[in-house]
């Protein structure tokens, strides 16, 4: 499969604080990629750039084939409108706070970009949007605000209005961290299927590690602005070899030692026939 | 009009059934440019506050030199400006147009701040989520920003207009026949000022309360979460 994504060499900081420095990553077309690692590691950073919510100091990123820097950046390409334009027409982004537009129904949030932006018709955005509601389990939510909905409710709008631009790389920025967790459940398993039906490239940043296990082709652990090691899920958060993984890992899943659980892979049976419950895996390492 | 005032002083009644017709004439010419100052105000002063914004210093600056200009004046000689200036270089305008657009031209220095401050209050998310949908910034102004950002200015945008209300006296100064005019030239003729002078006062309290009251209801009326879009 070819990259869809490839940065190459890209440094970022905030004022004097360098958070990520010759950083190169690179993610295939429809592949799922968790990030994770402790806060201010620069994982958000890698999502936020891409969505061009973030400007960055060197290097540069193609995306689907289109190079880009930052204006001033040094290199063939700079990012103009057209650059970002073309950028956000393949990328869309789903936030820790859902980030909905609370004054506009449920369906007009779901209809602004596509009618304003993709320039399809009132009717016919509305019927997509409708489609993709009863996607996400929401079909009777349509002319519903954001206030009247919960949380998990709101992010499945967010999610749904994410797909209604036809993104071909779909971010996550914590999707769930702002959920209660009784509600956690629903919005993971709207992108389970999403994962399961679509080609779509996902990236995610998650605390969620055993939901990262199910999805995600590949884990990066992120420490200091680099990836200080990536694998395969069934690896990486079973087996951490890095000692900052192993201790990452540790705190997250709220046990002494690092790691899923060595029997985490193996066929458990009565795992096995019972797929993860549609509520949440929250504090599922435990038993494991 | 000036020469037909003739009002009868021989009883405190009679002068002021005499009077209170012609204040009440002279009440709808303030009325009128108090509205339409407000209105250019209301318009000026949200596409400055945009373009001070704007990515770009040649555009952000000239704009904010000159918000801080009409802000920083007194709006006596800015309304000289426009009414003895502007002809000399033929450009000549009603007097009453001249006072409304110089009313609303300082007052937008005003409205200006507060929409400012109003699109300031609205959270980044709503920026990063419009870009994300690639939503052009005039776009994500129009239907994302603005309609979430005009509850929050009601209320001030609403003592703006009564401020306005309360400065429409000095288009005296300019000939234009409103209320305080005509009580002056009342009282000039007959001297007896007490009462056109009363009641313009009395007559301005009434309006400013109805006004006051009438961005209450519209504040009441907005919901809070902003101007709703289906």
């Amino acid at each position: 499969m070819t990259d869809i994504i490839e940065f190459k060499n890209v440094s970022k900081s905030f004022g004097t604080l360098r958070v990520l420095e010759d950083f190169d990553f690179k993610v295939r077309k429809g592949e799922k990629v968790t990030l994770i690692g402790p806060s201010g590691s620069g994982k958000s950073t890698v999502l936020r750039i891409l969505m061009t919510l973030e400007p960055f100091q060197d290097g540069s990123i193609t995306i689907d084939g289109t190079s880009y820097h930052q204006p001033g950046g040094k290199g063939p390409f700079k990012a103009n409108a057209r650059h970002l334009f073309d950028i956000r027409k393949r990328v869309g982004m789903l936030f820790q706070h859902f980030n909905l537009f609370p004054h506009m129904t449920v369906l007009r949030n779901i209809t602004e970009a596509p009618v304003s932006v993709l320039k399809l018709s009132r009717a016919e955005a509305d019927e997509r949007a409708r489609e993709l509601l009863s996607m996400v389990g929401l079909e009777d939510k349509a002319s519903s605000f954001p206030a009247q909905l919960s949380g998990g409710q709101q992010q499945r709008v967010a999610i749904a209005r994410a797909l209604a631009m036809r993104p071909s790389v779909l971010l996550f920025d914590e999707p769930t961290s702002a959920l209660d967790p009784e509600l956690v459940g629903e919005v993971l398993n709207v992108i389970r299927k999403l994962a399961a039906e679509h080609d779509l490239t996902m990236l995610m940043v998650t605390h969620e590690m055993r939901f990262a296990r199910e999805i995600s082709d590949r884990v990066c652990m992120f420490d200091r602005g680099k990836i200080v090691e990536e694998g395969r899920p069934s690896e990486l958060l079973v087996r951490p070899s890095h000692p900052r993984t192993v201790s990452f890992l540790g705190a997250v899943l709220g046990e002494g030692v690092g790691g899923l659980g060595d029997d985490g892979d193996q066929a458990d049976p009565a795992r096995a026939e019972k797929p993860p419950g549609p509520r949440g895996d929250t504090k599922l390492f435990a038993a494991g | 009009m000036i020469n037909d005032i003739n009002v009868d002083t021989s009883s405190t009644l009679s002068f002021f059934l005499d009077v209170l017709p012609l204040l009440l004439k002279g009440l709808q010419v303030t009325i009128a440019a108090a509205l339409l100052g407000f209105a250019i105000a209301l318009v000026a002063g949200l596409f400055f506050a945009i373009l001070r914004q704007a990515p770009t210093r040649l555009i952000s600056w000239p704009v904010a030199v000159f918000l801080e200009f009409v802000r920083d004046t007194p709006l006596l000689i800015q309304l000289f400006f426009l009414y003895y200036v502007l002809p000399v270089y033929g450009i000549t305008l009603p007097a009453f147009m001249t006072g409304a657009v110089a009313i609303g031209l300082q007052y937008s220095g005003y409205t200006a701040e507060i929409y400012r401050a109003g699109i300031g209050a609205i959270g980044r998310g709503q920026w990063e989520a419009s870009t994300a949908l690639n939503l052009t910034s005039g776009r994500t102004y129009a239907v994302v920003i603005i309609p979430q950002a005009i509850p929050r200015v009601i209320p001030a945008l609403g003592n703006c207009l009564v401020g306005i209300l309360k400065e429409t006296p000095i288009l005296s100064t300019i000939s234009v026949l409103e209320m305080l005019n005509l009580a002056i030239i009342v009282g000039d003729r007959t001297y007896h000022y007490t009462i056109p002078l009363t009641l313009a006062g009395v007559l301005m309290l009434l309006v400013t309360s109805v006004f006051a009251y009438l961005v209450r209801f519209i504040e009441f009326t907005v919901p809070k979460t902003g101007i709703r879009l289906r």
